[in-house]
């Protein structure tokens, strides 16, 4: 390829646009969290409630404003309780699999014990299962246990989740052996292995699988649609289709906050989660 | 304490959780989904003939099927052309640094890597975006009302509701795509990188294209990446029920009505006997279909080991090339082992001798003049 050819600019318009396809729902949000009231039931009072008429399409306000924000701010305590309960759910979630998730995957990708195989597919199944499947099960524990209805009742079948697992034990599968076999030379124990080698050297897979539990949890719906029946317990992802339809002028913005914790999360932690996910893919 | 014991310690944690919460209660399920709606009376396979003849269960299995059947492949494609095309925008700029040869495109950028990486953010940074807010932005844009009959409207065609009839379908497969793009694009962009640079430019020395270059050398050393981004996207395949559900609530037009919605319906409406059959019907299926998958997979590594097949590449500027591909290398390579008779191979191709038969597993790409 020394030479750009036609078909190699028609390519790259291609990527072009379609990474503009890609970006455009981001930016669209952005831009109309900035109109005014006026100007969001004017472009999209039309959709979002029925005020008759068409949207219109405007890549940016006319008379730009932080209003939106500053009446969700101090305008909706209800908005920032939903708030809350998604970050104790996702962190729960999150610090809940640090614990268990990271010493299974360990044990998965560095012992053989007999039963592995089994366990392999037992993880791989529930892996693929969709949550729609476990969901009677789930809450007739959850029933029995009394947990219905509490944080607890998302929490903790989150926690057990296998995605975790299995990206995490790809990252540790790619561990080399031979560090691995000095450390056991120079007197390590199984424990001080996973501590000292396993943890450091595995963190890329480590911070990928905090993100990404975190973003699936924070972007959680069929779980708390299930577990949860109290309205004050529900997060942001339940609660802002129904804030949406209610309040069109703050739509956006409350959307806004809404992927704000997990994007900013997603660009803190954007070079590991690159290599865990691409750790997972390869054998 | 023995190996396997020190295991079984590291995995308690986790096991414990899974049998409590997962396996023991499924037990259950599947105990219920042999017993009668009142009182404990066993009966059997009913309930499970009950879901068989059950419409809706056809419809949504069926309507699953074909979201699966559709998207995946075309996610797999798409993706797999997004990191092809950053991977060799991101060599030219490499060799540009290096100063050998300057593309037009090369010479535009003087940060072309940086530009890159961002570029690529801008593909990875829907996954990171809540369904529940993004959901807001394809209710403008699909709706009767919104914009993108807006801009049919302005290019003089007649608009539809996009979520209420057979588009609906197509709506969820774009949301799908646009969700799950950069997930696809990273693994398949860690595969890419995985196999060895002096291996293309091996190939381009004899005259090999970026297609040939493609089809000969990226894509059979991506079968092992090809299995996992399958695996991932069809996990992610279900997860489209958030934006399914967000959008169109419980009951959404019948092209998108999925296993999940009916699952969530028959729970709604306590109908435990279906919804019990139903769901071990599913982990039967499921586990059927991942013992096959696995065994299969087994079954061709094991196969193609050691066996070599002969491809012949079209021809390309007039010169035939000839490569002796190792079609077989499926699932779990080891990777020094295979690099090093690969290298040893295209040093031997690469000088123009006569490739010589040293092994059984070797890779030669030797030309054959005309």
């Amino acid at each position: 390829m020394k030479k750009t050819t036609i078909w190699g600019i028609v390519m790259r318009m291609i990527l072009a646009v379609l990474l503009i396809l890609m970006v455009m729902p981001l930016v669209m949000l952005c831009t109309n969290s900035l109109m005014g009231k006026r100007e969001i039931i004017e472009t999209c009072g039309a959709v979002l409630s029925d005020y008759g008429g068409k949207a219109q399409f405007r890549l940016f306000p006319q008379y730009p404003t932080m209003r939106a924000y500053v009446r969700l701010l101090l305008d909706s305590p209800e908005y920032f309780a939903a708030f809350w309960n998604s970050a104790v759910i996702a962190g729960g979630v999150v610090a809940g699999q640090l614990f268990t998730a990271v010493l299974a995957a360990w044990a998965l990708a560095r012992y053989d014990f007999p039963g592995k195989a089994a366990l392999r597919f037992l993880y791989m199944l529930l892996l693929i299962l969709p949550f729609q499947v476990t969901m009677v099960s789930g809450y007739l524990v959850l029933d029995s246990l009394k947990l219905l209805d509490t944080y607890l009742a998302v929490i903790l079948p989150g926690i057990f989740s296998a995605l975790p697992v299995f990206i995490l034990s790809r990252s540790f599968a790619a561990i080399p052996k031979e560090v691995i076999e000095a450390a056991k030379i120079d007197g390590a124990g199984d424990f001080g292995i996973f501590i000292r080698i396993g943890v450091p050297l595995g963190r890329p897979g480590i911070f990928s699988v905090v993100i990404l539990s975190f973003l699936e949890y924070w972007n959680a719906v069929e779980q708390p649609l299930t577990y949860l029946k109290t309205e004050s317990l529900k997060p942001l992802s339940l609660y802002l289709p129904v804030m949406v339809k209610g309040e069109v002028q703050t739509a956006f913005a409350a959307s806004i906050i809404t992927l704000l914790p997990a994007v900013l999360l997603f660009f803190c932690g954007q070079e590991s989660l690159e290599k865990g996910i691409g750790a997972s893919g390869s054998f | 304490m023995s190996g396997s014991g020190k295991a079984y310690l590291f995995l308690l944690p986790n096991l414990f959780g899974t049998v409590c919460f997962v396996l023991i209660p499924f037990l259950d399920v599947f105990r219920r989904s042999c017993l009668q709606a009142v009182g404990s009376g066993f009966v059997g396979l009913s309930n499970y003939c009950a879901v068989l003849e059950n419409k809706a269960f056809w419809l949504a299995a069926a309507n699953t099927a074909r979201f699966m059947a559709v998207c995946i492949p075309l996610l797999l494609l798409l993706s797999l052309w997004v990191a092809v095309m950053f991977q060799s925008m991101a060599d030219a700029g490499h060799r540009k640094r290096r100063g050998k040869t300057s593309g037009a495109w090369g010479g535009r950028r003087k940060n072309g890597i940086m530009a890159i990486s961002r570029i690529k953010t801008g593909f990875t940074l829907p996954m990171a975006i809540p369904a529940a807010s993004v959901v807001v932005f394809f209710q403008m844009l699909f709706d009767e009302k919104g914009w993108l009959n807006l801009l049919a409207g302005w290019l003089g065609f007649a608009g539809r509701d996009w979520l209420n009839g057979g588009c609906a379908f197509w709506v969820l497969v774009v949301c799908y795509i646009w969700k799950n793009l950069g997930y696809d694009m990273i693994l398949w962009m860690t595969g890419i990188a995985g196999i060895e640079k002096e291996q293309y430019e091996a190939a381009r020395v004899q005259g090999a294209g970026g297609f040939a270059c493609f089809w000969y050398i990226t894509l059979p050393q991506l079968r092992a990446t090809a299995y996992v981004t399958a695996l991932l996207s069809f996990v992610n395949g279900f997860r489209v029920f958030r934006e399914a559900y967000l959008l169109s609530g419980d009951y959404p037009h019948e092209s998108i009505y999925m296993l999940q919605h009916l699952f969530n319906n028959w729970f709604v409406n306590l109908d435990i006997q279906k919804l019990t059959a139903a769901a071990s019907l599913l982990v039967l299926a499921t586990g059927i279909f991942l013992f096959a998958a696995g065994t299969l997979a087994r079954v061709l590594a094991s196969e193609n080991r050691g066996k070599r097949r002969r491809v012949s590449t079209s021809e390309h500027k007039g010169k035939p090339l000839h490569f002796f591909v190792n079609s077989g290398e499926s699932l779990p390579v080891s990777a020094p082992e295979y690099k090093g008779k690969l290298h040893k191979a295209e040093e031997l191709a690469g000088h123009g001798e006569k490739p010589a038969d040293t092994g059984k597993r070797k890779r030669r790409k030797g030309r054959k003049d005309s």
